[in-house]
């Protein structure tokens, strides 16, 4: 992670945290304050306007293993990948910026007619694939149809016929006396998506994960019941290795939520379940993981137990740490840093939004509570990262125990206009600068963020734009 | 006409006056002639390199030969090759056309002083991210590697295999895997050298697959090396990637154990491969234990006897008792090879003493595919074990397997009947076989039944007609009326060939009044059947009792009521036909085709008029 290395800087950041800090444990109770980055505004994308095409909400967002290119996918069923431009020389404070690359229409709408079901075409998840030569791979999935899709570049292209000229006239054959060979002539980049490989037919029900394993062939993805191994070079079979569907479906007590393999381990992956449990596999052990190796559950606080407690501790994303010691977890209400090591409890605990606990019952009411936010984490593990309403995202350093809330919206959208900290009031007296919990905006939510994989570059997806902040050079 | 070519090719690569003389002609020719010329068609050709559509791309590149002939030697070197290397955005069956089509490109480009020409497009292709197409470039690479001279070979080849196994991308490191093993015998000492250190490299190459490819082709480079170097060098590869922390690399290792252990004197085997090799045995993945498993019959011809006795008699059975059903299944596979090959002097102790308990414990294994994989190879252990041995401890095993729950058990059991039926005749069998089969041809599950039909002619054979009229010739009639088509189809296909082995006698009597009498069943499908039959039957049962039994029929049904047995009828005739009477040909069918040729049902019309034109009736 990059340190702001400024002075003034620093100065500036650490008043305004010890400042927020005092003053929200002194009122709240609640830990205030962030990292010792200045996040600043660098672009967003997508359409300025107040009235959002359902085709256009971003369903998922993410970097490749080099940070150089940032994938989005949407619920019309769209890729859009951005590319980072290569650094100004003249304008150091300001990194390349990212630029449309390329887009593509990954998946169309479709109808089961044996079931008769709609199948939409909004992409679930997109994995990038480790790069093996110079064109680009990446999965991307619907609710059942999993595609691998190559980007390449192309900056020749073949000049010379026999039988017609380049623009496509027909010459007289007669004219025809000597056979030419077609050249490569240099031509301006065209960046084409092409579809290498459609996954099939192997999820009775809504796929939520797919992931790259470390062994660099192999890969998994999961349905709310199903856990499926398949060969990237092989569609037309997949092995199933886990399989939680009791034998009566009256019978259903939890489903997967969402599936990771491990970094560097090609054997291990995890699944979570929505019962709050994350089950840790070995597939070296036996052919079906249907036995777990590591069960990590944290016994319930009795002092909590509420009619939604069953709901918010449903786990919504689960991502190993880059250095595959931890993993995190994300409920509803928190995110947990799990010890590979130690099943018993998290390690971590990170209140997202806990001002929301007296709301639980607005919140599921209007079905809020049942939105699944995403984490991720910064390159050196050292700070994680999740969404909120509101268009708020919250960032945790985990070392210095600090926590941040940013907010990602039009207003501050200047260029590199400093991010000011957001705070919520959990009730009683609001002071000033502080929201009101009943003022947030639940319908404007921040599901999806990725963190580029080396540099302190976020990107953060509203309803239906793409923020892109990084931390301030100077 | 390929060779003609060739020879004046070389020819005119060797005299550029003649060539060049040859163009004139061939530029004259062209100008006096109204375009229509042989140059119009590879003119095309060329053209449909880049065509639109990919079928026409991949036609052109199959013809590469014919453009390369026509462009001659010397164009094809500076002008085609060059355009080949730079279409590596191509679809991957244009790819793999192209890969392959280089390998046996030498010649076009000017014989062996030329074929280094061919490495730049193969070097591009050997670099893409599709494995069939990576895999045919190295093929041709290693094919035209053996048509360079030792000097090209060092000045040309060597370098590019370097650069592929220094790549940026793991793409070309992995090729280049694959063609260490064809360069390495024809270098230098010192460019030798150098090939070994390259190959150590990739087998500890950052990515994982990389480190496959090295492992995969580890066997093969070591056939190649001096066998000092095979003990300096490649064992210790081996064991670094024995024990790769990725399990799809250590499985690797296993096969790569294989060839070592052939190359080694039968005195190192033991300090430089069995620790290798017991580890594998007992890896913690089971994945690699498949793998010692699937591999264990080469391994045991590889170590020999006294090795096979002391060490993978032991590993045999733990893998047997393996605790991944998987793993089991890929034993019990093993069971039979194992057998046979263990060395004569202590090949029954070791199975009666050693194998045998395991066995009988996986004949009642919790997982079907274990037991079905044993069944599949059990039977023949009688042989091995002759007569007395078979009766008293194999053939409880294999009454056992026939009353299995899971019917593939079953079918592999009878599927292999032929073994026991040498050592110790079906007989034995029989009070068994037949309550299995008889359960086997009920079974729910149309697709068993339709296995078991296809085991019946092989059945009839060894258990006699005599047995079989007795009590399977009502199973085989009943299956004529199953609800299934595809068991109805296979069952009138069964009789044919039990016809076949019975003789047209032996229809005579049993089959043909039984299919007859079904033509007047009051299921229209039923007497489709009995179509279908005669269809199947005629030829095997000769002209006499087709013309004499089953044509009156036909010719009867003609009148039914349902269009489908009518336009059935017609092509059951036309099928029947050829082996008809002349006389009754035209006496009797063709009337009836005929009358059908004007029925009011369209389909009954179009196949009875085919039947016409077909029989030449008309």
């Amino acid at each position: 992670m990059l340190l702001v290395e400024d002075g003034l800087g620093i100065c500036v950041v650490h008043l305004s945290l010890s400042l927020s800090l005092s003053l929200s444990l002194s009122l709240s109770g609640a830990g205030g304050g962030g990292n010792d980055v200045q996040w600043c505004f660098s672009q967003v994308k997508g359409a300025i306007d107040d009235d959002v095409a359902e085709a256009d909400i971003i369903s998922t967002v993410e970097f490749n293993h080099s940070g150089e290119l940032l994938a989005t996918g949407d619920k019309g069923g769209r890729v859009v990948i951005f590319q980072q431009e290569p650094e100004n020389k003249s304008q150091p404070q300001c990194r390349g910026e990212y630029n449309v690359y390329s887009t593509f229409q990954s998946h169309e709408p479709e109808f089961d007619y044996l079931k008769s079901l709609e199948i939409e075409e909004k992409i679930n998840k997109i994995r990038w694939l480790p790069q093996k030569n110079a064109a680009q791979f990446l999965l991307s999935t619907n609710d059942k149809t999993i595609k691998l899709w190559k980007i390449s570049e192309r900056d020749k292209r073949p000049e010379g016929y026999n039988l017609k000229e380049e623009d496509g006239r027909y010459r007289d054959p007669t004219t025809v006396t000597t056979l030419r060979v077609p050249v490569f002539r240099p031509m301006d980049l065209m960046v084409e998506a092409s579809p290498r490989r459609v996954f099939a037919n192997a999820h009775t029900y809504h796929i939520n994960s797919i992931s790259v394993n470390s062994d660099y062939e192999t890969y998994l993805s999961a349905d709310d019941l199903r856990v499926n191994l398949w060969h990237l070079e092989i569609t037309d079979r997949s092995f199933n290795i886990v399989d939680i569907k009791p034998a009566n479906m009256e019978e259903l007590t939890e489903v997967i939520t969402a599936t990771e393999f491990h970094p560097n381990q090609c054997n291990t992956f995890v699944y979570s379940s929505s019962k709050g449990t994350i089950r840790l596999c070995d597939m070296r052990e036996s052919a079906l993981c249907d036995k777990h190796s590591k069960l990590f559950e944290e016994p319930e606080d009795p002092s909590n137990r509420s009619f939604f407690s069953e709901i918010i501790s449903s786990i919504s994303d689960v991502k190993f740490s880059h250095n595959g010691r931890y993993m995190m977890t994300r409920d509803y209400l928190s995110v947990k840093i799990w010890d590979l090591n130690m099943e018993s409890r998290p390690v971590e605990t990170y209140q997202v939004h806990e001002y929301l606990r007296s709301k639980l019952c607005s919140l599921y009411e209007n079905d809020c509570i049942f939105d699944k936010f995403e984490c991720c984490w910064n390159g050196n593990d050292s700070v994680v990262m999740t969404g909120s309403y509101n268009n708020f995202f919250r960032m945790f350093d985990r070392g210095q125990k600090k926590d941040v809330t940013l907010e990602a919206s039009r207003e501050s959208s200047k260029p590199r206009a400093v991010l000011k900290p957001r705070k919520v009031s959990a009730g009683g007296k609001r002071k000033k600068d502080e929201i009101s919990v009943d003022s947030l905006d639940f319908n404007k939510k921040i599901l999806h963020t990725a963190w580029h994989p080396q540099e302190n570059i976020i990107a953060v997806a509203t309803t239906n734009n793409l923020y892109i902040f990084q931390d301030k050079l100077n | 006409m390929y060779g003609r070519y060739c020879s004046s090719i070389v020819s005119s690569a060797e005299n550029p006056v003649s060539r060049r003389s040859r163009k004139q002609q061939l530029e004259s020719k062209m100008a006096g002639a109204d375009g229509d010329d042989s140059l119009y068609p590879i003119a095309v050709l060329i053209d449909e390199l880049r065509n639109e559509d990919v079928q026409l791309r991949l036609n052109s590149i199959k013809k590469l030969s014919t453009i390369a002939l026509a462009l001659g030697v010397e164009r094809t070197r500076t002008e085609l090759l060059p355009f080949l290397t730079d279409t590596i955005y191509d679809e991957d069956e244009v790819l793999l056309a192209l890969a392959e089509q280089l390998g046996s490109f030498t010649a076009l480009v000017g014989g062996p002083d030329f074929v280094y020409c061919l490495l730049p497009p193969l070097e591009s292709l050997a670099t893409v991210e599709e494995t069939v197409v990576r895999d045919k470039a190295v093929e041709s690479l290693r094919k035209i590697s053996h048509e360079h001279s030792p000097v090209d070979l060092e000045v040309h080849f060597e370098p590019l295999v370097k650069r592929l196994a220094s790549g940026d991308w793991f793409t070309s490191r992995t090729s280049a895997c694959g063609l260490f093993s064809v360069c390495y015998p024809r270098v230098s000492s010192t460019v030798k050298a150098e090939i070994r250190q390259h190959f150590r490299t990739l087998c500890s190459d950052d990515t994982p697959m990389v480190r496959r490819a090295a492992a995969s082709k580890l066997g093969e480079f070591a056939k190649v090396l001096e066998l000092d170097y095979v003990k300096s060098d490649i064992i210790p590869l081996f064991t670094t990637l024995a024990s790769d922390e990725q399990d799809s690399v250590r499985l690797l290792a296993v096969e790569a154990c294989v060839s070592i252990a052939q190359l080694l004197p039968q005195e190192d085997l033991e300090a430089l491969v069995m620790p290798t090799l017991r580890q594998a045995a007992e890896d913690k993945s089971w994945r690699v234990r498949y793998m010692v498993a699937d591999k264990f019959s080469e391994l045991q011809k590889a170590v020999g006897p006294e090795i096979t006795k002391n060490d993978l008699v032991p590993a045999f059975q733990n893998l047997l008792k393996d605790c991944e059903a998987e793993v089991r299944a890929a034993a019990a596979n093993k069971v039979k090879e194992f057998c046979e090959n263990l060395p004569d002097d202590s090949k029954e102790n070791i199975i009666m003493s050693h194998i045998l308990p395991c066995v009988k414990e996986l004949v009642s294994d919790t997982n079907q595919h274990v037991k079905s994989a044993l069944a599949s190879v059990i039977m023949g252990l009688s042989t091995i074990l002759g007569k007395d041995d078979t009766i008293e401890h194999l053939l409880p095993l294999f009454l056992a397997q026939l009353k299995d729950e899971c019917p593939e058990v079953r079918l592999n059991i009878i599927s292999n009947l032929d073994c026991v039926n040498e050592v110790i005749g079906i007989r034995q069998l029989s009070q068994s076989l037949l309550p299995a089969i008889v359960e086997l041809a009920e079974d729910a599950k149309w697709r068993v039944r339709l296995a078991i039909i296809e085991y019946m002619p092989l059945l009839a054979g060894q258990l006699g007609v005599e047995f079989f009229d007795e009590k399977l010739n009502s199973l085989c009639m009943a299956w004529l009326v199953d609800h299934v088509y595809a068991i109805r189809e296979a069952a009138t296909c069964n009789l044919m060939k039990l016809v076949e082995k019975f003789g047209a006698e032996w229809a005579q009597n049993t089959i043909v009044p039984k299919v007859v009498a079904m033509a007047n069943d009051p299921n229209y499908l039923h007497r489709m059947t009995t179509l279908f039959c005669i269809n199947a039957l005629s030829e095997a049962c000769g002209q006499d009792i087709t013309t004499k039994q089953m044509l009156p029929i036909v010719l009867k049904m003609s009148g039914d009521q349902v269009a489908n047995v009518r336009f059935n009828v017609a092509k059951s005739l036309q099928k029947i036909g050829p082996v008809l009477e002349s006389t009754a040909l035209q006496a009797e069918v063709k009337p009836v085709l005929e009358k059908l040729a004007t029925d009011q049902d369209m389909d009954v019309k179009y196949f009875a008029q085919e039947a016409i034109s077909v029989l030449a009736l008309a």
